[in-house]
């Protein structure tokens, strides 16, 4: 058992450098520490110029992503000990824009899960006399799985065609939008459907499956975005055999 | 909202990667991907030996035995044994993800994925008897 | 072309789904079994009066022209993708489609024609 370990972190300061580069740091070695913990032991006592970002701690707030060794993990539920002997390469999440060491823009990340339009659409709102929406357990089970999204942009990370497409309106926005679609109390998935089969829309997913490899919650994107292509080819059908039915 | 322009007090320069032509060299995963997806052209050249058949079968029996004759071929007999592997990668690809893609829900709970595998392979070797059944009969 | 991609797709999926469950065994009686001689080919005759039969003609027009549209597609896609052909993208997308339409149509005519 080592009593220290290397961590090399990806280092950028626009206002000193035009490229990114790489500062070994040496930490103490702890089973129970994950990679969050040797960052935060470097912020306080080997350099306290490091920048990240990071809540929670416990794997719910969706702050800490960042690559370790090439794959995007939550920080805060990634061991240390997993990756003896190291060194460990941290570095940011791929394909947002460096802002700062370890911190990127996520603006269009953000911008994007608004596009779906992430809440209960109705036509018309029940009043408040009539009392809740009720809504059985089978019935919360078909989109529950994708409600789990802490927003960490893991899969935006991990997608190549997010990579190659920017404008790829993304995993966790077409699983957010499949949460509100599967919602028994919505009304909207004819306003979503617009948005979602734009060219930018699903269509540019090709299952590469990465999205739902990385992601900490287990929220299957891959699938909802493939289960959506099946309903919106559907819709499209239908529109096209029943013109005048097509709501 | 008025037309006033919009600034930003020190905006810090942002850096951007560059996604290389080469990126899906970078991952194991990317690579499988890339692989799976070039299956396609295997799966179109089955398509196209097919469609040679068919015109061989409408042009009489020696166009039929120059086309089972072509088949022998090592050239042909290479490209098949590499397009049925490929073919093969393919199918289990593909009928591996299709829980994924395609939610069945029975009385209110989803159908697990083992079911959903079974029945794709069970299918798969139905089909496949039954096609082998048709074809060596005569 | 974003109006019809649902319909591209239905076509890549069934395409797909075809070639999944009939290629291999096809292909391994047609390239390998048959040449190599672990099996007998079907006698010309035979194969002639099963090819007269329309349900064969229907089966072979599916087995032929769905996966050539699941090709186009998917390898229209690679291309875009992987070789970040973007320029070309309506050219690949007419070349993909349009071989996809003209194997169709020969498999067709050929149904078509076989006495």
């Amino acid at each position: 058992m080592p009593s220290t370990v290397a961590l090399a972190v990806a280092r950028y300061r626009p206002e000193q450098e035009s490229e990114p580069t790489f500062q070994s740091y040496e930490v103490p070695y702890r089973k129970d520490w994950v990679i969050l913990d040797a960052l935060n032991h470097v912020k306080d006592q080997l350099d306290g110029s490091l920048s990240f970002r990071w809540s929670c701690r416990m794997g719910v707030c969706g702050s800490c992503g960042m690559k370790v060794n090439g794959t995007p993990k939550l920080t805060c539920a990634t061991f240390l000990s997993d990756y003896l002997p190291g060194p460990i390469r941290v570095e940011p999440l791929d394909y947002f824009p460096v802002v700062r060491d370890l911190v990127v823009d996520l603006t269009d990340f953000v911008r994007k899960l608004k596009q779906v339009k992430p809440w209960i659409i109705r036509k018309e709102d029940k009043p408040l006399a009539e009392g809740e929406y009720l809504q059985t357990p089978d019935q919360l089970d078909t989109y529950k799985q994708f409600s789990m999204c802490i927003n960490c942009a893991l899969c935006y990370s991990a997608c190549p065609i997010y990579a190659l497409e920017p404008s790829f309106i993304g995993p966790a926005a077409i699983a957010l939008a499949q949460r509100y679609n599967m919602d028994s109390r919505d009304e909207g998935a004819a306003a979503r459907l617009k948005i979602l089969s734009e060219h930018d829309g699903i269509w540019q997913c090709t299952f590469v499956g990465e999205c739902t490899k990385v992601c900490p919650k287990h929220v299957d994107p891959a699938g909802a975005i493939q289960q959506y292509k099946l309903t919106a080819a559907t819709h499209w059908v239908k529109s096209l055999l029943l013109p005048w039915g097509a709501r | 909202m008025s037309a006033e322009p919009h600034y930003t007090l020190y905006h810090p320069r942002w850096y951007r990667h560059r996604v290389s032509v080469w990126w899906w060299l970078k991952k194991g995963s990317y690579a499988l991907f890339v692989l799976r997806e070039l299956t396609s052209v295997f799966v179109a050249f089955v398509a196209v030996v097919y469609l040679w058949q068919l015109r061989a079968i409408g042009q009489g029996p020696e166009a039929y035995g120059q086309f089972l004759a072509r088949m022998k071929t090592p050239p042909f007999l290479l490209l098949n044994a590499i397009t049925f592997l490929l073919v093969l990668f393919h199918a289990i690809t593909w009928l591996n993800l299709t829980p994924a893609a395609m939610v069945v829900r029975l009385r209110g709970k989803r159908v697990p994925d083992w079911a959903i595998l079974a029945g794709n392979y069970a299918a798969w070797l139905v089909l496949s008897a039954a096609v082998a059944f048709v074809l060596l009969r005569g | 072309m974003a109006r019809i991609t649902p319909l591209l797709w239905l076509l890549f999926s069934a395409g797909g789904t075809v070639a999944a469950f009939l290629f291999p065994i096809h292909l391994l009686l047609t390239g390998l079994a048959f040449p190599l001689g672990w099996l007998d080919p079907p006698r010309y005759d035979y194969v002639q009066r099963l090819v007269a039969h329309p349900v064969t003609r229907l089966y072979l027009l599916v087995l032929i022209s769905l996966p050539l549209f699941h090709w186009a597609h998917r390898f229209r896609y690679t291309l875009y993708d992987g070789l970040q052909l973007k320029h070309l993208t309506a050219l690949i997308a007419v070349l993909c489609y349009g071989a996809a339409l003209v194997g169709t149509a020969a498999a067709a005519y050929l149904l078509w024609s076989i006495a």
